[in-house]
């Protein structure tokens, strides 16, 4: 066991202490074990030293001989050097031919441009564009059918109305999640599609309309468009009047405010924000401009975010999806929009 | 003869070749009764018709993949009610714990699928080679036309059995008389033929060739049972004290028993030409022994014949053969069964099928699922008023259409006020839901902007479901978020 010319089991060799020390505590347990050897019921040992197997010689007689163990021992139980079975190595055996033609059959030795691509010509990258080939040509004809069905009509039948919840929402999660959310709940700037507030109609026409359009895309000319002055960077207003404005604007919601300021806010109100939010400040789908009476704020209902956005003029962007996705594509995640819970 | 003379210790050693003898008795005929059971359950199970209306398969057992549905007789399991497969599997496990503490290898010795078709692979080899002596010397003799001629015979017999027995598998998972038509006009699908070639070269190679290889080297399941087995569980074993010293006997010798000086062992070696496993069972209780009880079969025959008692071979637990080595008498069968360990398993085992039974009957005809959508936790409307989302799932069970109508409630059962449920694209509150169907709904909860509902944090809801065809009522647990002032 400790050889002393071998570096790797010599005493001399300070890294085999601990080696040498597990295998002297393991030859040390042995010794005890098999000292007292276990007792069955009936008092003989439990463990029969050694092991039989029965052989046959050349005459084909039986014989009983003793296995040899292989020395390796834990606690007691002993590791006997019997042979395997020979169809253990048959098996092992077909598996190697298999894995021959399995290297001949499929792309499997890589090389430094690409691996070797197998006589079968197949590989999993074909194989998915395959997949998804044959899923566009499966959908093709429930698509050209979304197309053709006017979209109020949508919902009614029960194939396009599952198709657009599954494929819309598919859409959704795609293009549309990065902004608004995965669950559609918006974020500050982003408006959520969940409630029934919209900035530009809530209809499945309108939502259509702008999926298809955009906000306040420059490429797209039919795109949606409004711009609300920058009042304050602008000098179109001073800081007063401002503060005067955002008062208002409070008191439409009987929010804290100042009745002073807010009743002196009221004529300028008219005079610069009631053309897009009107005169009682509900606001204007035509024009995108928000209803300033209500309980959902894009940015934010507090004061500071009201005057900074009167100050500084918010544009918010969203890009026209015409020239990205197709006609199925748009009406689906515009169906599934609507579906979601704030639809008109 | 010495070690020298045989062959050195090879690394890998071929498969010693085992011919068991016929054997007649007791156990032998157990064996019998129990291969013809079971058999006659696979093959047969898979016919028996079960009418369940025109909208559902009318086969008995299906396991019906393709629809997700498991059909049993007058029991229809949804994927949903995974659990009782779960059950099930759990109550076939601890039945093989209850079985093995207490009985021992007995799944092994006569119910195991490996056992059952070896066992008729031999008895299709004896009609065809003939008994033990003659298999032996066909398998020693030279390739010539006979031999050919009997192991195709053969082989062509464990084929047949072995197509039936994989065609029998594949009837399982879809309408049988529809499969096996379309298994002649090759309409079938690949998966069926795949599945059934599967099956029969497993059959044919474990029954016919690898046989008690399979329980050696390849099945863990005897090592498992190892744990289970104690003192009192019932082993096969030979009375040593009575047998030893083997010899044969003349004609008219007494035997120790008879104050001879032999035992009763005439070492005919009867109790190993039966073996299926090929060992020697008066070597002591081995690795590889089943307890088939053949052996038993054998000896018994054989003391018979020379005028001795029965059971020189016999069921023994250990703890009888230590008192029957000491002169004292073995316990009773029932007194070795009935212990802590089996009373245990038998507790566990009937309290789960009691369980299921329970549950099995306790089953509504509908079954509802809501999830509370949770992304945005709630959405506020222009009016400040709050509103929940959840996604409603709820299966109708029966063979018909049924309208369902829900409401909410508080946790007490009490109305919210202020509180309005709607539903994605219905205008009331009433679904239907089609026949054997699973319809996923969307729903609304809006709490008005000063209630409490909408002010508090989380608050607990009921949704009632209303079978409106015959009243029965189902309720769920939910949770309603506010804005949490």
């Amino acid at each position: 066991m400790a050889d002393e010319k071998d570096e790797h089991t010599s005493p001399q060799n300070p890294d085999n202490r601990i080696e040498l020390e597990r295998m002297a505590a393991d030859e040390e347990n042995k010794a005890q074990i098999l000292a007292h050897p276990p007792e069955g019921p009936d008092g003989e040992p439990l463990h029969k030293p050694g092991s039989t197997r029965v052989v046959r010689d050349r005459k084909g007689l039986r014989h009983v001989v003793e296995v040899p163990s292989t020395g390796h021992s834990w606690d007691g139980i002993e590791e006997y050097d019997n042979p395997l079975p020979r169809w253990w190595l048959w098996t092992f055996y077909a598996t190697v031919i298999w894995a021959v033609g399995y290297v001949i059959a499929y792309p499997a030795i890589p090389l430094i441009g690409q691996a070797t691509q197998g006589l079968l010509g197949t590989n999993y990258r074909s194989e998915v564009a395959q997949e998804i080939r044959s899923f566009a040509e499966a959908n093709a004809p429930i698509q050209a059918k979304l197309v053709e069905t006017p979209l109020d009509q949508i919902a009614a039948d029960p194939e396009l109305a599952n198709y657009t919840a599954n494929a819309g929402g598919a859409i959704f999660r795609t293009w549309c999640a990065q902004c608004h959310g995965s669950g559609a709940g918006g974020a500050v700037g982003y408006p959520s599609l969940l409630d029934n507030d919209w900035l530009w109609g809530g209809s499945l026409d309108e939502i259509h309309t702008t999926v298809q359009h955009g906000i306040r895309d420059p490429k797209d000319s039919e795109t949606r468009y409004s711009e609300m002055p920058r009042f304050g960077t602008d000098e179109l207003l001073d800081n007063g009047q401002i503060r005067q404005i955002v008062n208002h604007v409070l008191a439409l919601r009987d929010k804290p405010h100042d009745p002073a300021l807010a009743s002196e806010g009221a004529t300028l109100f008219a005079d610069n924000c009631s053309s897009c939010h009107a005169e009682d400040g509900t606001g204007d789908r035509a024009q995108g401009a928000p209803d300033l009476t209500d309980a959902v704020w894009l940015y934010g209902s507090d004061a500071a975010t009201i005057t900074r956005i009167v100050h500084d003029g918010p544009y918010g962007v969203m890009p026209a999806w015409a020239d990205r996705l197709s006609e199925a594509d748009i009406r689906a995640v515009a169906a599934y929009v609507h579906a979601l819970g704030g639809g008109e | 003869m010495s070690q020298s003379d045989i062959d050195p210790p090879r690394l890998y050693a071929a498969r010693e070749p085992i011919f068991p003898r016929r054997v007649q008795g007791w156990f032998r005929n157990l064996k019998w009764i129990i291969m013809a059971v079971t058999l006659g359950i696979y093959y047969v199970t898979p016919w028996i018709r079960w009418d369940r209306g025109p909208s559902l398969p009318d086969q008995a057992v299906l396991v019906d993949l393709a629809n997700r549905r498991f059909f049993f007789f007058w029991i229809e399991i949804w994927p949903h009610e995974f659990y009782f497969v779960a059950g099930l599997l759990v109550m076939a496990g601890l039945g093989l714990f209850l079985f093995t503490s207490a009985f021992g290898r007995v799944w092994c010795g006569y119910t195991c699928p490996q056992t059952v078709w070896t066992d008729l692979f031999i008895l299709t080899e004896r009609w065809v080679d003939g008994d033990r002596n003659a298999r032996i010397r066909l398998w020693n003799a030279p390739w010539d036309a006979r031999k050919l001629r009997l192991r195709l015979t053969k082989w062509t017999v464990w084929l047949l059995i072995a197509v039936m027995t994989g065609g029998a598998w594949i009837f399982y998972f879809t309408d049988a008389p529809t499969l096996l038509r379309n298994l002649f006009t090759g309409q079938a699908h690949p998966v069926a033929y795949i599945t059934m070639a599967v099956m029969t070269a497993t059959t044919f190679i474990f029954g016919g060739f690898a046989r008690e290889q399979i329980c050696i080297y390849a099945c863990p399941w005897p090592r498992i049972q190892a744990a289970m087995m104690d003192e009192d569980t019932l082993t096969v074993a030979y009375r040593d004290w009575r047998g030893e010293p083997r010899g044969k006997i003349r004609k008219d010798e007494p035997t120790r028993s008879d104050g001879g000086e032999k035992g009763d062992c005439i070492d005919c070696l009867a109790c190993v030409n039966v073996c299926p496993m090929g060992i020697d069972i008066r070597e002591g209780q081995q690795m590889e022994c089943i307890t088939c009880a053949l052996c038993i079969d054998a000896c018994d025959d054989v003391m018979a014949k020379i005028g001795k008692p029965r059971g020189l071979i016999d069921y023994m637990a250990l703890k009888d053969e230590t008192a029957e080595r000491a002169g004292e008498k073995p316990k009773p069968v029932i007194r070795h069964m009935l212990r802590p360990r089996t009373l245990l398993y038998f507790t566990l085992w009937a309290g789960i099928g009691i369980a299921m039974i329970f549950a099995l009957f306790m089953r509504s005809p509908f079954d509802l699922n809501v999830t509370p959508v949770r992304n945005p936790l709630f959405v506020t409307m222009s009016d400040g008023a709050i509103r929940n989302t959840y996604e409603l799932r709820l299966r109708n069970k029966q063979g018909d259409r049924h309208e369902f109508r829900l409401r909410v409630t508080d946790s007490t059962g009490a109305v919210l006020p202020g509180t309005e449920l709607q539903l994605e694209g219905v205008a009331t509150t009433t679904i239907p839901v089609a026949a054997d169907a699973t319809h996923g709904q969307r729903l609304y909860v809006t709490a008005a902007p000063d209630s409490v509902l909408a002010q508090g944090g989380q608050a607990e809801l009921i949704l009632w479901v209303e079978d409106l065809g015959d009243g029965v009522t189902a309720q769920i647990e939910t949770v309603f978020h506010g804005r949490g002032e």
